[in-house]
């Protein structure tokens, strides 16, 4: 496989992911304001409502579906360094399987931890 | 404000900059937060965390485009990519230690460098020689010309790699994408061609937000309430941006757009100094 093979294949990744997230949180929007359209909001005090990735399934359901398409955009370019790294372990350039191993082990502790 | 309303003037501020951003090339995510903080009241932590989930957005749907065209260096990228996140990681802890009132002041400042920059774009640089780092790491590339292809160099790589971390840290710490730092240390540093340096730091901020995307969500940043209208706010201006205008950036727009970034930025730093923000 050429490099601009790869490539193309990440451009494409890269347009789905942000296209699919996009439609989640669209969904989510819409069904947020129909449902808690009229209620005052506020964000100038900071008390957060959500934290972490797993405390999703506590929100409640708008919200927890805007919170799933967020979470879609920021896989994206995590899915994208992977797809990378499988394209240069296909071009066997193993130093570059390397430099790839760390960016993704960088973002995956960064999501965990 | 009611939730509705609300939405809705965020959404319609966040398209406009969006659309800025992308006719001007300094991205829109950069006056979102300022303005959410300085005219909407939100808490600079939320405003943050909106903006850095609309930088993953644009970043990648631009980056998208970018990487067909073949200007987009993968090895460069990847390689400083390392640099960058670790940047970001440290830079989102910080935003723990560093109280409210510092970060405004920091953002400010950036904004200032931003405005003034967009308005004095970079000179373009001599041909580099073959730098041995360089060549080891397989970082020099090529890309397509109007005559034909046009193979570059790379140099100066350990300074890049140290700039590229204080870009990630800026971005970590103000949820932004500090594109412009990452084009200056490629095309002023390391010698990389203007158009590489500027598709290839867009192809890497995606990467760089979501390695301070994860410390955002565990900080409770991401308030999807919030972030739901400033990210198809700005995606969307950003998209009937680059449309419009495909490479062509006006020099008056510029001007103008470098003018409101620098009154944000004396707006924040006053708000940051006299504790307007907390």
């Amino acid at each position: 496989m050429t490099d601009e093979r790869i490539e193309g294949i990440i451009g494409n990744l890269l347009r789905f992911g942000v296209f699919l997230a996009a439609l989640v949180v669209l969904a989510g929007g819409f069904w947020y304001v129909a449902h808690a359209g009229w209620q005052p909001i506020s964000y100038s005090h900071f008390h957060p409502s959500i934290r972490g990735v797993r405390a999703v399934a506590s929100l409640p359901g708008p919200l927890a579906l805007i919170q799933i398409g967020l979470l879609i955009l920021i896989a994206t370019p995590i899915v994208r360094v992977a797809f990378s790294l499988a394209g240069f372990a296909l071009e066997r350039d193993w130093m570059y399987v390397g430099f790839t191993l760390i960016v993704l082990s960088v973002l995956i502790s960064s999501l965990v931890t | 404000m009611n939730t509705l309303a609300f939405s809705s003037v965020v959404y319609g501020i966040s398209a406009l900059a969006g659309f800025l951003g992308a006719l001007t090339g300094l991205g829109g995510g950069v006056i979102v937060t300022p303005v959410l903080t300085l005219m909407l009241g939100v808490d600079l932590r939320f405003a943050m965390g909106a903006t850095l989930i609309s930088v993953i957005a644009t970043s990648s749907g631009a980056a998208a485009a970018y990487v067909r065209e073949g200007f987009t260096n993968v090895r460069v990228g990847m390689f400083l990519e390392i640099a960058t996140t670790l940047g970001a990681i440290a830079g989102a802890h910080l935003t723990a230690v560093v109280p409210v009132s510092g970060l405004a002041v920091i953002f400010g400042l950036v904004l200032l460098y931003s405005a003034w920059q967009s308005a004095h774009p970079i000179p373009p640089q001599k041909e580099p020689r073959a730098d041995p780092l360089a060549v080891h790491l397989k970082l020099d590339g090529a890309y397509p010309g109007a005559k034909g292809v046009v193979h570059y160099h790379v140099t100066r790589v350990k300074t890049g790699f140290s700039l590229m971390f204080s870009a990630g840290m800026l971005s970590g710490l103000l949820g932004i994408g500090s594109g412009a730092m990452k084009v200056i240390a490629m095309d002023q540093f390391m010698k990389i061609p203007f158009k590489v340096s500027t598709t290839t730091s867009n192809f890497m901020i995606g990467v760089t937000a979501a390695a301070s995307a994860g410390i955002y969500l565990h900080r409770g940043y991401i308030e999807p309430g919030l972030a739901m209208p400033v990210m198809l706010g700005v995606l969307t201006g950003s998209l009937i941006g680059a449309r419009i205008l495909v490479g062509a950036r006006p020099r008056l727009l510029r001007l103008v757009f470098a003018g409101v970034v620098g009154l944000l930025a004396f707006e924040m730093i006053y708000n940051g100094v006299t504790g307007g923000l907390k």
